[in-house]
């Protein structure tokens, strides 16, 4: 198999539930050893993409090719190399720790001392060996998550299917995450991951933003901010809202953005616009501390993107 | 089919039902508790049966009518009453089932023409008692009757040898008191075995769904049929043991003769284990939520095999169209198996008929099953 070959190719991709698209007509490739990121608003599409490329939902039209293996065609088989977590979470509450690995590591057909030994390694790394005759259900968010990971883990798969593994998981879980997950990514595995953390979408390879069941854009964080129309500039003020009010429709303004300690605003000329910004908050009464030019985050480009997409349909 | 992957669902499954007692109570107690009510609500036998009397002579002939009536078990006379208004009140308030009325000119006729009729009133409303009562009745008059005749030969002054040219003197095999019981608890342990079977595996997918573990599940390797075998294994082993409390009770508390071998209960029961137990699954399968797979399953099993499989109802007596549908229920195999074992003592050959029926539905539902389950959410 060509190395440089994308390991997973997904072309025309749709999925209708009654009369709404849930996806429609998605294409994208993920390539060899990286982590692809596929976010969006709620009822983007991100849940049902996944569920047909572990194999569990067929998709209605379109094809996706799995490391050279036809998914559509031959969900069973790709199941063999592909590890998915869904949303809900999918283990058994009243199992332990132990037993949940010992039941997927059964299933994938795993000898029992390298079960033992990842289930250690796996367990180590998320701080959890202490829990391991723990029940599940006893469990907390962010452990259920990280015991997850650890049952998708147990087998070797090509390809890791995450689907919102973060999603109510605390800040220290969620670095203990991340962490495998590059250890993961340093061994080979691929990771395709759904997120609705947007400093998580920044740890990944290359995005995809989904909207409507749709890809808006494809490409790297880098470029993805690149891609954002105009430039951003930060103003601090203890009163955001008025800020935003006094602002908006402003000549070059095009996206306003509240912040715990102000406003993010994309402008088309930050030179022009921060003294005319200025004065017009001065008029305005709105107390500020200052306009400064500002790197976007990727939060910032998706809802910039997002708002321009709104505004051409 | 992987055994490793077979062997993992069945260990998963043992241990969420170790962890559910409650659910681990109701599969042990349930065959108690049914084994206790039905056995002893359901009898068929006519013991004891309340009768009003009418006697409208009083002479001493009526009156030793009326003891032979009192003598027997069949009979209770619990009242004797003086006129029909009463005696019509006594059936219309089911105080008795049988009223006798005897005319006032009873010993006249009996003397003068060697023969009187008695009457006999029923209470129909209760066809099956009232047949048995009626039969029973005719048998102590007809008793007395005899008597009535050697008395009157004896004053003759002839000797009786033999009034009757032939007799037929019948002999019941297999129950021979023809007690009721004896027939209906093994086909109740048929009927506790359908219902308990089926209730244990309707919730096993229907579980996996409402919990949101199927989604991972068929996201596994897993085959259909080896998560099938692994699921019906560790119900087997508890219907098994539900099987073991039943004949239990039915031999040892009820004194149910028991005349086959444990070898030959063993093998069938294991197969209609099979067969209910896979049914069970199948409606799992077919239907996503514990409640309504839990319920049709009662529906399918509980109904047809109290009315139709002839543990309590004979098949025969069935209308034509009735007795083709047995054919398709699962349970009168059974039955006719058990009570085969139970009372004749019979063994796997002459049981083949019935035994072949069950491995083909056991088959049959089986492949449905394995085929009802789509590796797929949609």
């Amino acid at each position: 198999m060509n190395a440089a070959a994308p390991i997973v190719s997904a072309k025309a991709l749709t999925k209708r539930f009654a009369e709404t698209a849930a996806v429609d007509g998605l294409s994208f490739t993920v390539n060899r050893g990286e982590i692809f990121g596929l976010v969006g608003p709620d009822g983007a599409g991100k849940t049902t993409t996944m569920r047909m490329l572990a194999g569990v939902l067929p998709p209605d039209t379109g094809s996706i090719v799995v490391d050279g293996i036809d998914v559509v065609s031959k969900p069973e088989e790709g199941k063999q190399h592909i590890s998915y977590m869904p949303q809900r979470f999918g283990l058994y509450e009243d199992l332990t720790v132990d037993e949940n690995i010992r039941f997927y590591a059964d299933l994938f057909e795993v000898a029992a001392g390298v079960r033992e030994e990842r289930a250690q390694r796996l367990l180590t790394a998320s701080g959890m060996s202490q829990f391991r005759s723990r029940l599940a259900g006893q469990l907390s968010g962010g452990m259920k998550q990280k015991l997850g990971l650890t049952c998708a883990l147990v087998h070797t798969p090509k390809i890791l299917l995450l689907d919102e593994p973060t999603t109510g998981v605390d800040p220290v879980s969620r670095r203990d995450f991340w962490r495998i997950l590059y250890g993961l990514r340093e061994q080979g595995v691929t990771i395709l991951i759904t997120t609705a953390y947007l400093d998580e979408a920044e740890r990944c390879n290359r995005l995809a933003l989904l909207h409507a069941g749709r890809i808006l854009y494809c490409d790297t964080p880098v470029a993805l901010k690149q891609r954002m129309p105009g430039a951003l500039l930060v103003i601090s003020s203890p009163a955001g809202r008025k800020v935003r009010a006094a602002i908006v429709g402003q000549a070059g303004v095009s996206n306003v953005i509240l912040v715990g300690d102000g406003v993010h605003v994309v402008v088309d000329d930050p030179h022009t616009c921060i003294p005319e910004l200025g004065d017009a908050l001065q008029r305005a009464g709105v107390p500020f501390t200052g306009i400064v030019a500002g790197e976007p985050s990727i939060e910032d480009v998706f809802v910039s993107l997002l708002e321009n997409t709104g505004k051409t349909q | 089919m992987k055994l490793r992957r077979l062997r993992a669902i069945a260990i998963k499954e043992i241990l969420q039902i170790w962890r559910d007692p409650r659910s681990l109570m109701i599969a042990l107690l349930l065959p108690f508790t049914q084994m206790f009510l039905l056995g002893y609500g359901v009898n068929l036998d006519l013991k004891h049966l309340p009768v009003c009397t009418f006697d409208r002579e009083g002479s001493q002939l009526s009156q030793a009518l009326l003891k032979h009536f009192q003598a027997s078990q069949y009979f209770a006379i619990v009242r004797n009453v003086a006129s029909y208004p009463q005696l019509v009140s006594a059936i219309d308030h089911a105080t008795c089932g049988l009223a006798i009325v005897i005319p006032p000119d009873f010993s006249e006729r009996l003397n003068e023409t060697g023969t009187a009729p008695v009457q006999a009133i029923l209470d129909g409303t209760d066809d099956n008692t009232a047949n048995i009562a009626f039969g029973y009745a005719a048998a102590v008059v007809e008793s007395y009757s005899a008597d009535v005749q050697l008395n009157w030969l004896d004053r003759q002054g002839r000797q009786l040898q033999q009034i009757q040219p032939m007799s037929v003197q019948s002999r019941v095999w297999f129950n021979e008191d023809l007690e009721s019981r004896n027939f209906i608890i093994p086909g109740l342990v048929a009927v506790i075995m359908a219902l308990i079977g089926a209730q244990l595996t309707s919730l096993t997918i229907s579980r996996e769904w409402e919990r949101g573990t199927m989604e991972l599940l068929v996201s596994t390797p897993v085959r259909p049929i080896e998560l099938m075998f692994g699921k019906l294994a560790p119900y087997l082993v508890l219907g098994w043991v539900d099987a073991a409390f039943c004949v239990g009770i039915a031999t040892l508390w009820f004194g149910v003769p028991f005349q086959g071998t444990l070898l030959t209960l063993f093998l069938t029961t294991t197969l209609f284990l099979t067969v209910v137990l896979s049914l069970g699954y199948l409606l799992s399968v077919l239907i996503r939520s514990q409640v309504g797979a839990s319920q049709i399953a009662l529906l399918v099993t509980m109904m047809p095999t109290t009315l139709l499989s002839g543990y309590i109802f004979p098949i025969d007596q069935m209308p034509k169209f009735i007795r083709a549908l047995t054919y398709l229920l699962y349970s009168r195999y059974f039955v006719t198996i058990i009570k085969a074992i139970f009372l004749k003592g019979s063994g796997i050959s002459e049981l083949m008929t019935p035994i072949l029926f069950l491995i083909v539905y056991a088959v049959a539902v089986m492949c449905l099953a394995a085929r009802a389950l789509r590796k797929s959410l949609g």
